[in-house]
């Protein structure tokens, strides 16, 4: 049987009970996203964006999901403990893909700033919701968004009015709790209003041992001047598959920071795809990733420039060990009507053994003659020079490799504008260049 | 450069013809459109080939029969009809009697500067000269045998070297590669065939020049070099077509072998009839270019200028088999009206201390789309491999593309990849201080695009690196507004 045919016949089956326990206007776009589904099934490493990741062998085991909306006996803030240090955040959770809406921090958000549960204010402010839900994220062009759109229940809603600047970033910590292998669909719409500020942190963890499979989709969009920034970072486990696709419109003079960081985790693949909308935008998109063991991540972006005057960069680094398996493609496209565009698309890599493998491609697209594009792209390992001058020195080959591997990591880390996060992920680099604890103290998630 | 005068400037190059766009008449045996099984038997039956390259045909008709064309290049390939074509069109047929060649084909490829008598040639170059589907004539080949060189085109090979065809052909570019190269695998005619024997160094440069002249007829050739251990060959290749409204189609398969410590260079001057200036007819060039470095030391070196065809789609590639294996790309891609290129270069790293370099300079104009798709893959026992690639656009003019795909699949930690790839318009600072030197804007922009595509140019032999630099500044004259 087809990975697909199983979530088909899911839906002719369920999906009555699915729109029971789901909010009006996220069952809107429910029938629509089938269709587009079964009319693509699972992208095959023939598509050239899931060249790869073997989309249909993720999908084959048999999981569980929670249409009915059980509720999980969990409470978040007994088992979870951040200690980045000095970060004072506004914390949310979010346990496999509901929002978890007891006992919500008293933490003072400016008026009219929304941070709850997508599935409620799709019911309190349907008007909304249907403005902004399934517009950008396109089913017809990605199965894994059709197939989220087809099951999503709920998720996270921030709404961020005109003017309006969050000093405090929003923490938003992704549990994945089961006691059966899961599946989770998971929703994530951001709305920034013209010149507003906002800064999140999301972490995913897994707390339970389980196979977990978890799609999301994140859509963002970001007004006139406003900013937005936004930190994924994936601490799991071997046995978790996540499938994360964002979607983020920029208007004009806006600014998007979005940083992806993978330490742990067992199959990743993030999907970004940035449109350049208005003139004089701006992007920076970061990616970090540590992996060993059987670890595989894959980060496949594109950005579309359509206006003039924008400017973006990216920069992904990896380190890979063991039989770690690393995937960057990044596709700049610069339309005609985007002149004096600049764009600078960096991908380095460190492979630190023969069963490692790294798979590159940045790719310029590009129809305007006005531009300033360029890419770089290298594959190698540490520089003898350096390892000799430490040791010469009295430091260790183990010490001196760390060294070189944490500052060429940095780079990236560095490109942060959360001061205290960055100050965490040096501390928790380091700590798994070292292979040692990788989570957070005091903390009884991931285990 | 005020607006009128530039205005004139271009009008006048927009109406600049192909210069070689002339048909030459002469009587051709061309057999009937239309492929099927019976067109391979009869091509091969033409040829007088033995039984084993008529099955070799016959399983590739087989396999590309069952295939479909491909889609995925960054190019608006036309879905083209093959019944339509005719496979074998052979000028020499009705030569008259008692003379070597046709006056009127000698003419042709006179006025096409390539003289075929031995005496008016260029100096240490010998020429085998393809029209259609059969080889003209090959120069010096007397001379070069004296060597143990042998030199001729590949029909000629089959007859008389048949051990040395059967143990290559196809091992490089097996017919089930790829559509094209199934479809030329079982439909091809003349190419060159070149062996150069252990330790000898070829004392002259090689050369085959391309010609299409027949209507609705499609050139096939297969162009298979062999190298024996510790020998040297330049190996230099030509082409052009008349204007014809409808698109002509070339699908022609290199193969290259090179063994122990030999070395070939491979160089190609593109020139294929582009298409007028709204898009309209052009060759369709979808070549299959390999060569397999199975000796340790061996080297292979491709360089192209790319400036013809209205659809270039191939990708010269290099097997780095052997232990310290060095390969080479140098590429021009220049498009200009509705032309589009799909091309760079695969380097395979499989054998120890491996090193390639590839060097693509992409130059778009007019509605022009260019692109550069390339992979350098090091394979878990290619330890030391070593990659260098830098891909440069530029672009002239706001309507044209410029596009760079590089794949990098990276499977040895010993291996040390780098690519760099930029796309800018020629600087105002640069055109700005040419003028002020009293430079006119147009020659501004052939000089800093000479000087942009010097890199690729400096490494073709001396009478081509002439040749090419002339037809970069004619194909990009008055592109710039």
């Amino acid at each position: 049987m087809n990975s697909e045919q199983q979530y088909i016949d899911l839906y002719n089956e369920a999906s009555g009970m699915l729109k029971r326990h789901a909010a009006e206007a996220l069952n809107a776009v429910r029938d629509r996203a089938f269709a587009d589904f079964k009319a693509q099934g699972f992208p095959t490493r023939k598509v050239e964006r899931y060249k790869y990741t073997d989309i249909p062998a993720l999908f084959a085991p048999d999981y569980g999901l929670n249409l009915n909306r059980l509720e999980i006996p969990l409470n978040p803030y007994d088992t979870f403990k951040c200690d980045v240090p000095n970060l004072s955040t506004s914390l949310y959770f979010v346990v496999n893909d509901s929002f978890y809406n007891k006992m919500l921090p008293q933490a003072g958000l400016p008026e009219g700033v929304i941070v709850d549960s997508l599935g409620h204010v799709a019911t309190q402010k349907p008007g909304l919701i249907a403005e902004y839900y399934a517009r950008i994220a396109d089913t017809r062009e990605d199965a894994v968004t059709a197939l989220n759109t087809m099951f999503a229940q709920d998720g996270l809603f921030v709404y961020v009015p005109k003017h309006v600047k969050i000093d405090r970033a929003i923490q938003v910590i992704n549990i994945l709790r089961a006691d059966v292998d899961l599946m989770v669909n998971r929703r994530v719409l951001i709305v920034m209003e013209q010149g507003a500020e906002a800064k999140f942190l999301f972490c995913d963890h897994a707390a339970d041992n389980r196979k977990f499979l978890s799609t999301q989709v994140i859509e963002a969009y970001v007004a006139e001047n406003a900013s937005l920034e936004l930190n994924c970072l994936e601490e799991t486990h071997l046995k978790n598959t996540r499938l994360s696709n964002v979607y983020i419109e920029q208007q004009a003079n806006s600014r998007v920071n979005h940083n992806v960081i993978t330490l742990h985790n067992g199959v990743t693949r993030n999907r970004l795809d940035l449109v350049l909308k208005g003139e004089g935008a701006e992007c920076h998109c970061n990616g970090c990733v540590v992996a060993d063991k059987e670890q595989h991540v894959d980060n496949n972006t594109l950005i579309d420039h359509q206006a003039p005057h924008c400017t973006s960069n990216e920069l992904y680094k990896y380190v890979l060990d063991d039989n770690a398996v690393g995937a960057f493609a990044g596709r700049v496209l610069v339309r005609q009507e985007a002149q004096k565009t600049i764009s600078q698309e960096t991908n380095q890599n460190l492979c630190a053994t023969k069963t490692a493998h790294m798979y590159t491609q940045p790719m310029l697209e590009i129809y305007a003659d006005d531009v300033k594009c360029a890419h770089g792209s290298t594959v190698g390992q540490l520089n003898d020079a350096a390892m000799f001058y430490m040791q010469q020195r009295g430091i260790s080959k183990k010490e001196a490799k760390l060294l070189l591997e944490f500052a060429f990591i940095n780079e990236v880390i560095d490109k942060m504008e959360l001061e205290p996060l960055r100050d965490r992920l040096h501390h928790l680099v380091e700590k798994r260049f070292r292979g040692e604890l990788d989570k957070c103290e005091g903390c009884d998630l991931c285990k | 450069m005020a607006e009128k005068e530039k205005n004139e400037f271009v009008k006048q190059v927009a109406e600049k013809k192909y210069e070689f766009g002339f048909t030459t008449d002469v009587q051709t045996d061309i057999i009937e459109k239309g492929l099927n099984e019976d067109v391979v038997r009869l091509i091969s039956h033409k040829k007088g080939e033995p039984e084993w390259l008529l099955d070799f045909r016959l399983k590739a008709y087989e396999y590309w029969s069952h295939l479909k064309q491909p889609t995925w290049g960054h190019v608006h390939l036309p879905e083209i009809d093959y019944q339509a074509i005719s496979y074998y069109a052979d000028p020499l047929a009705k030569k008259p009697k008692n003379k070597e060649i046709d006056p009127e084909l000698e003419k042709t490829f006179d006025k096409l500067g390539i003289p075929l008598e031995e005496r008016l040639a260029l100096s240490g170059t010998a020429v085998d000269a393809i029209m259609d589907s059969v080889s003209v004539k090959t120069t010096f080949k007397e001379k070069l045998r004296e060597k143990g060189i042998i030199f001729c085109s590949i029909g000629e090979a089959v007859k008389e070297h048949s051990d040395l065809v059967k143990e290559y052909l196809g091992s490089v570019v097996p017919y089930r590669d790829n559509y094209f190269a199934a479809l030329n695998s079982a439909v091809f005619s003349d190419g060159s065939f070149v062996y150069i024997p252990k330790g000898v160094r070829c004392p002259m440069e090689l050369s085959s020049y391309f010609r299409i002249n027949a209507r609705n007829t499609g050139q096939f050739e297969r162009t298979l070099i062999v190298a024996e251990d510790d020998s040297y060959v330049s190996y230099l290749e030509g082409c052009t077509a008349p204007m014809r409204d409808e698109n002509q189609l070339h699908a022609a398969i290199v193969e290259i072998i090179v063994k122990d410590n030999a070395e070939v260079k491979y160089s190609t001057v593109q020139n294929w009839y582009p298409g007028d200036e709204q898009g309209k007819g052009g060759v369709l060039n979808l070549v299959t270019k390999r060569g397999d470095l199975r000796g340790v030391n061996s080297k292979l070196s491709w360089t192209q200028v790319e400036t013809g065809s209205a659809i270039t789609w191939k990708y010269p590639s290099c097997i780095l088999r052997g232990d310290n294996a060095v390969a080479e790309f140098y590429s021009v891609a220049v498009t200009n009206h509705y032309q589009e290129a799909d091309t760079g270069t695969k380097m395979i790293h499989m054998g120890k201390n491996t090193k390639s370099t590839i060097i693509s300079k992409g130059i778009s104009a007019g509605h022009s789309q260019n692109s550069y798709r390339g992979l350098v893959r090091a394979t878990p026992h290619a330890d030391n491999a070593r990659n260098y690639s830098s891909c440069d656009s530029l672009l002239l003019g706001s309507n044209c593309g410029a596009h760079t795909f590089p794949y990098m699949d990276i499977h040895n930690d010993t291996a040390v990849v780098e690519h760099e790839a930029t796309t800018s318009k020629i600087s105002e600072d640069q055109l700005f201080y040419c003028n002020q030197r009293g430079i006119p804007t147009e020659q501004a922009v052939g000089l800093i695009v000479n000087g942009y595509a010097k890199e690729v140019l400096n490494k073709l032999p001396m009478e081509f690196a002439v040749e090419a630099q002339k037809l970069l500044s004619v194909s990009l004259e008055g592109t710039v507004g």
